[in-house]
């Protein structure tokens, strides 16, 4: 029966695919009626792809997408929507730009106590929410937004008030004090594409192990799907959501890690922006499946670093953002259709094989 | 078919050859009522034998596949309840379709408000009508109140006056006793008969006897979906209704080989459980049962009166307030669910789709859900799938669940075969002891049969079942011995080869309180 | 308490302001911190929390009929991008009516989505703040870049203000070219005095320096309460939000009202945008809404759904960006306010028995008032985060006595729910 599994790709591929091929339609209406040549566009945005730099460019933009989309996802799995990612992304960013730059640790370990550090301060603050829908029933989707900005403020104000330092340089650009090279994550393609790509792509096997092919994976899926049934079976949701958004909040604090070790190597205000917001456009997008999300992540790495091109030609790549906002209302939308066409079909075709079943009996 | 021939005054409801097709059921067929006006009807029948299948048809919920509705003498078809409103029928659902933080008056007059030519919603008028309604009705609520605030009874009199407000003549109500206390059950029937008195028509559907033949003028028998009789409550007596309602006589017990066991399987002594809110009485009440090897121990009673708490206690997702429960003579008291699952209980709950089946999954993630511990499908912390879907085929076959394959999700199924599922799994770790709720509740007559001798076959092999059912047919078919729960207690304990309908109906009711032990 | 509990809604709110002009009266006398209700503050506090109220009021409609509405801060963005090139094209009323004409529109997708098509609400309004962003940027490259005082990122200044005055003797205000005697300002110069400068303060806030927006705005809100409360509309909107099902099996069409509910919905985000961009200022500029959105959906929670609660939580939430762009030096002043406030809130617990709370208010408010002493200036960071961090506390802390729409955010589909 494995057919039957492949189908239900496909026919979830499928279903993507088209939302990507609507968006690609509309803001060619979109184009067209402002003046632009749509398909001019187009071959500008998609001509790209064969320029080495771009898609070195597009992988290395894909790797925050594909954490943040992991982290949203992982939510999704247990039916909690973490809107937080962007604001734990940034307390993460502040807290291990100031510990990566306080210590002092050879190249490797200095890395991982990095990435260690962003991983467990995403998680705490994370953890707030959780606590907040655990032990006072706060949604956790209203208390993920208004954390998001207590973060910046407070992120804002720490940076502001204790950790920047003058410019050396003479850049205008005010920063934290800068890490010591021992912490820097290495390229792969220097200045084009950051070794954090591998960190995204482990994360996103680990994802996939943890929650399809592990008995716990298989709780949280249940707790999702039928948190009463998983009650009975004496898995306790409370817990599961805890756990949930820590292991989300953990992910979200890596987000900000392909900016901050391998780019920028020291704190600054807009660094890594919107990134974590993101991750939610590609989850959706990728059906919260990590080979959905790394090719939705590729897509839309893809999107933002060809979209400059298209400036070239004296068209604005802000079309590029409205086409993510119509891929996602797109994609819920026919995922929607989609979904319940399918259930019909699959009824009548259990319903089918069965009186070819009772016939005998 | 007796007593109908009032020549000259016109039926209030005929139907005639109603059948009713769902994909895989035949919910009703061949149905034949005729309601007299200014009557209290019944319709009764067992649980799942297509009563509120049929009231929907008559509401306008769904459209009868064959058949003729007949109201007050003209032929109509209802597209919509719109359509049946406008007829004059009104429904009270046995679920209460009311919007909590709305006040009375708010929810009766939704969708039908006295207003000016603004759309302002004249208050005033709508006041003078629903109390002169309330006075017909007999109801004191104040109006301006938030239907948060009240309780079930006063609920249903909120229901009965949204009908009242519409101009409904003929009532229909969804097993209203389903969710009362006793005493409000009279006062229901006060108002009913108030009603009646002023010229309405009342269709009353219940599968409770007592009632039924205390305060209805006829009474029609459903029995598998079609009418078997329409009789009067002088005609009949409880047993004779009841063995209309199960369509045969009562099953024989007597002759079956007892192979209960010496050791106690689980042991339940002075179990007491805090009610809902503070201050509320105890849900559960000095609790003592026993449930030995090879033994069935059936637990009657009306729904709601403290079975579920008692599953949710011995499975430890309540926490109680004092006693003690143990299985295999191992205390449980500061033992997680999981623990217990691992010691050998297993639960088939009450609502499969609400607590036993992930619907979008497929049957083998099904018959994995709570068997997380199981070794033999399990490889260290990671799922073996190839082994689980295994399990589930010959869980499958074992249980002949109808399906294409394990990998279809569980929505596909139909319940019968959702429940044979949920039933295999709970048997499919050879627990010691099984907490069945409702077993073979809306399934189909072939799958009962093949889940009651799962049930027998397994207590023969030594698993001590908590059989809690509300069919009396499988409670005493099936039962080494019953109880009956009533108000959170047990109140009597019954040998079902001597056990009648009768004896259980008047504890069950509370009537009657014998000796627990 | 019986007593404050028997009052009408509109009754509480202005016994609550009478309440917190005593506080802050009692607090100005003791630190001279004279702005903080001074006319100038209360009529730039009213500036800042019509955005908000608006976005409030936007979050009350959509949640009352059962939609949440995450897109508001979208809805708000397309609101000061069309009121922007409005009041560029033809002034600010027009400005403000093609937004709202706008906002209108993109709440009929949120619904179309929503209710058509059963998306989750929350995943619809990410997408609308999403598509409205890209939207309104694209637009500007298009419309704004290479006109005079327009750019990239902000569009040309608009045509002419939407009409303010001052009131004649009260605030000095002119009838023809006579400029009447400005009394209330008078008063409010009486720095000594207790309460009685406040309360001038607070009504030449009101009456000086207004425009016709924010009248239209704040008159939204006791609109709102009698469409929702007095009407068949409005009922049968509160029950959609409530219990669709009990609607629907009374021949209520649960899909048309939630269509209806939505457009009114953006269309108040999307004045609230207008106001943004034709009133504080005039041009539309990109940013300029700033999470005023996801405010005014914390004014809906903290207004406890209603129109008159979120009145109150605009002005509350509107009130500290304000001083802090009045006065600066008058802010630390509000820490012994909310020293104030959370004692009299302590007295209150400590009435019902609620010891945990009472130690948490009495230590707040010490708290409170020790940084008082401690600091010369509050951060503008912790103002900014006020209103989301007394959100959390209140759904934390007071959810007993929120009453949400019981089905606001959930699926559902006509004619499936029986």
């Amino acid at each position: 029966m494995k057919s039957q599994r492949l189908q239900r790709m496909a026919i979830t591929s499928a279903s993507s695919l088209l939302a990507v091929f609507v968006a690609l339609c509309i803001c060619a209406v979109i184009l067209l009626i402002t003046g632009k040549d749509p398909i001019e566009a187009y071959r500008t945005l998609f001509g790209a792809a064969g320029d080495t730099k771009v898609l070195q460019g597009a992988l290395n933009r894909a790797t925050p997408l594909m954490i943040s989309a992991a982290a949203v996802a992982i939510g999704f799995k247990m039916n909690l929507f973490n809107i937080g990612v962007e604001g734990q992304m940034r307390v993460a960013l502040l807290t291990t730009a100031v510990a990566g730059a306080a210590v002092d640790l050879p190249a490797p370990l200095h890395i991982l106590f990095c990435l260690v550090v962003a991983m467990a301060t995403g998680a705490i603050w994370a953890g707030f929410a959780g606590w907040l829908k655990v032990k006072r029933g706060v949604n956790e989707v209203i208390s993920t937004i208004m954390l998001n900005f207590v973060a910046l403020s407070l992120v804002a104000w720490a940076f502001d008030s204790f950790f920047r330092v003058e410019s050396t340089t003479g850049s205008l650009l005010v920063k934290t004090k800068e890490l010591p090279t021992s912490a820097w994550f290495p390229d792969i393609v220097d200045r084009r594409l950051n070794g954090m790509f591998f960190i995204a792509v482990l994360v996103l096997v680990l994802f996939y192990v943890l929650v399809w092919k592990t008995k716990f994976g298989f709780q949280l899926r249940a707790s999702g799907a039928n948190p009463g049934a998983s009650r009975v079976t004496g898995v306790n949701p409370k817990r599961m959501v805890m756990i949930s958004m820590l292991l989300s909040g953990a992910l979200a604090g890596l987000v900000g890690m392909r900016a901050l070790l391998g780019d920028v190597h020291a704190y600054q205000n807009n660094l890594a922006e919107q990134q974590g917001f993101n991750g939610i456009a590609v989850a959706l997008l990728g059906r919260n499946h990590p080979l959905g999300i790394f090719i939705s992540a590729l897509l839309f790495g893809y999107l933002g670093e060809a979209s400059g091109r298209l400036q070239l030609i004296d068209i604005p790549k802000e079309i590029t953002t409205i086409m993510t906002g119509i891929i996602v209302l797109a994609v819920v939308i026919i995922n929607e259709v989609v979904k319940r066409w399918d259930d019909r079909r699959i009824q009548h075709k259990a319903a089918a094989a069965l009186e070819t079943v009772a016939v005998p009996a | 078919m007796t007593e109908h021939s009032h020549l000259g005054k016109q039926l209030a409801v005929e139907l005639h050859g109603i059948t009713k097709r769902f994909p895989g059921v035949i919910a009703n067929h061949d149905v034949e009522l005729t309601v007299r006006p200014g009557t209290i009807h019944a319709i009764v029948g067992e649980n799942g034998a297509g009563k509120s299948t049929l009231m929907k048809t008559l509401y306008g919920m769904h459209q009868p596949d064959e058949g003729t509705i007949t109201v007050n003498g003209n032929l109509v078809q209802f597209k919509t309840p719109t359509d049946a409103i406008a007829a004059g029928i009104g429904m009270v659902h046995q679920h209460f379709m009311l919007a909590d933080n709305l006040t009375i008056t708010e929810n009766i007059i939704l969708g039908d408000e006295p207003t000016d030519n603004r759309g302002r919603i004249n208050f005033k008028e709508a006041r003078a009508r629903i109390e002169s309604l309330m006075t017909s009705l007999g109801a004191t609520f104040n109006p301006d109140t938030n239907v948060s605030e009240l309780g079930v009874g006063q609920r249903q009199r909120v229901e009965i006056l949204k009908v009242l407000f519409r101009g409904a003549k003929i009532l229909i109500l969804d097993e209203p006793t389903a969710v009362l206390v006793p005493q409000e059950v009279d006062e229901l029937f006060t108002t009913l008969k108030r009603l009646v008195a002023e010229g309405a028509t009342v269709i009353f559907i219940s599968h409770k006897l007592d009632e039924v033949l205390a305060y209805c003028d006829e009474i029609t028998v459903i029995r598998r979906g079609t009418t078997v009789a329409h009789t009067t409550p002088s005609q009949v007596d409880r047993r004779s209704l009841a063995e209309l309602m199960v369509g045969s006589d009562l099953p024989d017990p007597s002759g079956r080989e007892t192979k209960v066991g010496e050791d106690v399987r689980l042991q339940v002594t002075g179990l007491n459980l805090a009610g809902t809110f503070a201050g509320a009485k105890l849900a559960l009440e000095d609790i003592n049962v026993a449930v030995h090897s090879g033994e069935i121990v059936g637990i009657a009673g009306v729904e709601g009166n403290g079975q579920f708490e008692l599953c949710e206690s011995i499975l430890g997702l309540r926490k109680i307030l004092s006693g003690s429960i143990s299985v295999c003579g191992q205390e449980l008291s500061h033992t997680e669910t999981r623990d217990r699952i691992n010691m050998g209980l297993s639960y088939i709950p009450f609502d499969r789709h609400r607590e036993g089946l992930l619907l979008d999954a497929p049957l083998w993630e099904n018959t994995f859900l709570g068997r997380e511990e199981n070794a033999a499908l399990t490889n260290g912390p990671f799922i073996s799938r190839g082994k689980i879907e295994a399990d589930c085929r010959s869980i499958i076959e074992r249980f002949g669940v109808l399906t294409p394959s394990e990998q279809v999700p569980a929505f596909a199924l139909s319940g019968g075969n959702q429940q044979k599922l949920v039933v295999g799994r709970e048997m499919a770790s050879d627990p010691k002891i099984l907490l069945a709720a409702h077993p073979t509740r809306g399934v189909d007559v072939g799958a009962q049969a093949a889940i009651w001798d799962e049930l027998r076959h397994a207590r023969d092999k030594g698993l001590g079942v908590l059989l809690i059912s509300a069919d009396l047919e499988e409670l005493i078919g099936l039962s080494d011995r019953i109880l009956v729960m009533f108000d959170g207690r047990v109140t009597a304990q019954l040998d079902p080869a001597t056990a009648t309908p009768e004896m259980l109906g008047t504890y069950m009711t509370g009537e009657e309180q014998g000796d627990a032990r | 308490m019986k007593f404050f509990k028997s009052l009408t809604t509109g009754q509480r709110t202005i016994a609550l302001s009478l309440g917190f002009m005593l506080v802050l009266s009692i607090v100005r006398l003791f630190t001279n911190a004279d702005d903080i209700t001074s006319s100038a503050t209360i009529s730039s506090t009213l500036r800042v929390a019509t955005p908000i109220l608006l976005a409030g009021l936007a979050g009350v409609w959509a949640e009352r009929v059962g939609i949440v509405n995450i897109g508001i801060e979208g809805m708000m963005i397309i609101g000061t991008w069309f009121g922007g090139y409005g009041a560029w094209k033809w002034g600010s009323w027009a400005g403000i009516a093609l937004a709202i004409f706008a906002g209108s529109l993109v709440g009929l997708l949120h619904a179309l989505a929503t209710v058509r098509f059963n998306v989750n609400h929350v995943v619809s309004g990410i997408a609308i703040n999403i598509l409205a962003a890209g939207t309104t940027e694209y637009l500007s490259i298009i419309f704004f870049k290479g006109q005079q005082g327009g750019g990239e990122s902000q569009s040309p200044a608009g045509k002419g203000g939407s009409g303010e005055f001052d009131m004649p003797f009260l605030a000095g205000g002119r009838i023809g070219s006579w400029r009447s005697p400005d009394i209330l300002g008078w008063l409010e110069k009486k720095h000594d005095l207790p309460l009685l400068p406040d309360l001038a303060g607070l009504l030449r806030g009101l009456v000086s320096d207004i425009d016709i927006p924010t009248i239209v705005a704040i008159a939204l809100v006791p609109i709102t309460a009698y469409v929702l409360w007095r009407t068949r509309f409005g009922l049968r909107v509160r029950s959609s939000g409530e219990s669709p099902q009990a609607g629907e099996s009374l021949g209520v069409s649960i899909n048309r009202l939630r269509y209806q509910a939505m457009a009114i919905s953006g269309g108040l985000a999307a004045f609230g945008g207008a106001y943004l961009s034709t009133v504080v200022t005039s041009t539309y500029r990109q940013g300029q809404t700033g999470g005023q959105g996801y405010i005014g959906l914390a004014t809906t929670i903290f207004g406890n759904w209603t129109p008159f609660g979120v009145f109150r939580g605009s002005i509350l939430f509107g009130f500290p960006s304000a001083l802090k762009f009045r006065a600066e030096k008058n802010v630390p002043a509000l820490l012994l306010v909310i020293a104030v406030i959370l004692i009299a809130l302590g007295i209150v617990s400590a009435m019902k028995h609620k010891q945990m709370l009472t130690m948490g208010l009495f230590i707040g408010a010490a708290l409170s008032a020790a940084t008082y002493f401690l600091v010369d200036e509050v951060p503008q960071e912790f103002v900014a985060a006020t209103p989301y961090i007394v959100t959390i506390l209140v759904l934390a802390g007071a959810q007993q006595q929120l009453r949400p729409p019981a089905h606001a955010g959930l699926a559902y589909r006509a004619g499936e729910n029986h």
